[in-house]
């Protein structure tokens, strides 16, 4: 039961996983284009929601990691 | 105003009948005794990882969001995309925070952020100013969701002058006051469930079909003008629509949590673990929100501002009545019927679970606090019943007799003022470093700084602050609470160094964790 508890409150390396998602969602030059569209819609639209199931798997990754 | 549409008005008026029944009914759920306040305004801390992501979507994301979000792609084009970013960046905010938040206050019994803040730091001027920021901050935004059921109540083509023009709103009022008054929390939390059905079904018959109606997404990008459709990139020497973008995002998302009914929703889980789940599950909320911005550009598509019938909607209304135009353009009217009775539902979701937060704020952190030390649970919970009527009576009362840009203006101001009690809550949850009083001038600077920048730019989101010749336009909101936080920084050791009794903290390392 310790164990847990240290892995509930202390640091974890798979929290690195939130800066990916914030430092790709945050960069607006990142995706601030048109091309290359994917079924009419501009990059800068579709690649944004894209990244919001990256985002929601490696949540989930982070999850399952530090959880027991 | 176009003519009444009776068979949407009779399906909108029989869901809200249903939902109606349901917030009543909901009394009964999970019966707790509600002569306790966080029986009543927690739902006895009993809801387990699957209504907490119906309750908190349905709080998070509510009526007004899915009005205005694509309304201001409509207006402005790819910077109300920011919203996606943001609802990217909310959950690890949540994950990383709200779990020990929630162990915190259920260990101590505290059902507000001023309760937390009063445990933590000992210092009752700090929880008060805690409540009443919360208190104001939030009041303006249960007015917006009235204003979300005025714009579909409109739209169905009912009118009238003098009250008989209001009287929708009345009665949608006194249902949602009453079936707080009765269920509490277990009221929203029911019908948030009917709420996300109905939305689900709304948002996703509207990003298949209307796209197929107008020929596909190539044809509707090339219908939005092309200024709207990326951001525009940063000359020299400024970060441009490129950090008002981002700063939009973050900064929304820090205040998104501090605002009471988020805590509210949060705190009823039934564990920290049901909320480190849902910090994984929520997303598909994202998802929604990011395909509802686009019905915006339908909108501009299907060129519905220029359509004779719905002149009189954007007279009264402004770019708020493009989505309603674009279904009532777009859809049969059955099914009107439905898209608009879920905006309307999720207008009551939020505002309900809102007043319960504000008056959570105010029975215990301001009356028991200041007024009667003492209250017997049932006192508590009858005063939090009561002071939940004053404040959705309140809202009505001001989106009735005050133009809605003011509750729009208030609003703003209110992500403001609220995110100044991110250094005492959300850093509290981590680290008892800070001075009390260090944060209480934290606070005063952040609100003053921030209101006095407001109305530099004429109560505008952004400010563009220049440094060294550079020019960085940001959400105001996000520069506020850093300069807040160095004031805390700085203010800390000084204050500690002037040997005031420090505050005892009656939480300690082990109540964190679950």
């Amino acid at each position: 039961m310790n164990g847990t508890q240290r892995k509930w409150s202390g640091w974890s390396w798979w929290y690195l996983l939130f800066a990916i998602q914030f430092v790709l969602a945050l960069w607006p030059p990142f995706y601030n284009k048109a091309e290359p569209y994917w079924m009419g819609i501009p990059f800068f639209y579709w690649v944004q929601l894209l990244l919001v199931i990256v985002a929601a798997v490696l949540t989930a990754i982070v999850y399952f990691a530090t959880d027991d | 105003m176009q003519d009444v549409n009776w068979v949407a008005l009779t399906i909108f008026v029989l869901l809200f009948g249903f939902i109606t029944w349901l917030g009543f009914a909901a009394a009964n759920w999970r019966k707790g005794d509600l002569d306790q306040l966080h029986e009543w305004g927690l739902g006895g801390r009993r809801f387990g990882t699957i209504v907490t992501w119906f309750l908190v979507g349905g709080d998070l994301y509510t009526a007004y969001t899915f009005i205005a979000v694509p309304a201001l792609a409509f207006g402005a084009g790819a910077i109300a995309f920011f919203a996606v970013p943001y609802t990217i960046v909310i959950y690890p905010i949540l994950f990383l925070v709200f779990p020990r938040l929630w162990n915190v206050c259920h260990k101590h019994g505290y059902i507000t952020a001023g309760d937390f803040v009063r445990g933590r730091f000992g210092n009752r001027w700090l929880a008060l100013a805690v409540a009443i920021t919360g208190i104001v901050a939030t009041m303006p935004y249960i007015a917006l969701q009235l204003v979300g059921i005025q714009v579909v109540v409109g739209a169905l083509g009912t009118s009238g002058t003098g009250i008989a023009a209001d009287l929708p709103l009345i009665i949608a009022f006194v249902i949602l006051a009453a079936f707080t008054y009765s269920s509490g929390l277990r009221a929203p939390a029911s019908i948030a469930i009917v709420k996300d059905i109905l939305i689900y079904i709304t948002a996703f018959a509207a990003v298949i079909f209307i796209p197929i109606e107008l020929g596909g997404f190539g044809k509707i990008f090339a219908a939005v003008p092309a200024a709207k459709v990326l951001l525009a990139v940063p000359g020299p020497n400024t970060t441009g629509a490129y950090g008002a973008y981002a700063t939009l995002a973050l900064g929304s998302a820090f205040a998104l949590f501090l605002y009471p009914h988020s805590l509210t929703g949060i705190l009823s889980a039934s564990s920290g673990h049901a909320i480190r789940r849902n910090a994984a599950m929520l997303p598909g909320y994202s998802l929604m929100l990011g395909l509802l911005a686009l019905v915006g550009f339908f909108a501009i598509a299907a060129g519905v501002a220029n359509l004779p019938e719905y002149a009189a909607g954007f007279q009264q209304f402004g770019n708020n009545f493009a989505v309603p135009a674009l279904f009532l353009h777009s859809f049969p009217s059955w099914f009107i019927g439905i898209a608009f009775a879920a905006i309307g539902i999720g207008a009551l979701v939020p505002a309900a679970i809102m007043s319960i937060a504000a008056s959570n704020l105010y029975t215990r952190n301001i009356h028991r606090e200041f007024v009667n030390k003492n209250p017997t649970d049932k006192q508590e919970a009858q005063m939090a019943k009561w002071v939940s009527l004053i404040v959705k009576l309140g809202a009505l009362v001001f989106i009735i007799f005050i133009p809605t840009k003011f509750a729009i203006y208030l609003q703003l101001l209110g992500g403001i003022w609220i995110i100044q009690t991110l250094p005492a809550v959300m850093l509290g949850v981590y680290t008892r470093w800070f001075n009390d009083w260090a944060l209480l001038v934290g606070w005063a600077v952040g609100i003053i700084a921030g209101t006095t920048m407001a109305a530099a730019v004429n109560l505008t989101p952004t400010y563009p602050l220049a440094l060294g010749g550079f020019t960085f336009p940001g959400y105001t909101a996000l520069y506020t609470v850093i300069l807040n936080l160095l004031v805390v920084v700085v203010l800390t050791p000084v204050f500690n160094a002037m040997k005031r009794r420090t505050p005892i903290d009656e939480t300690v390392s082990a109540d964190y964790h679950a």
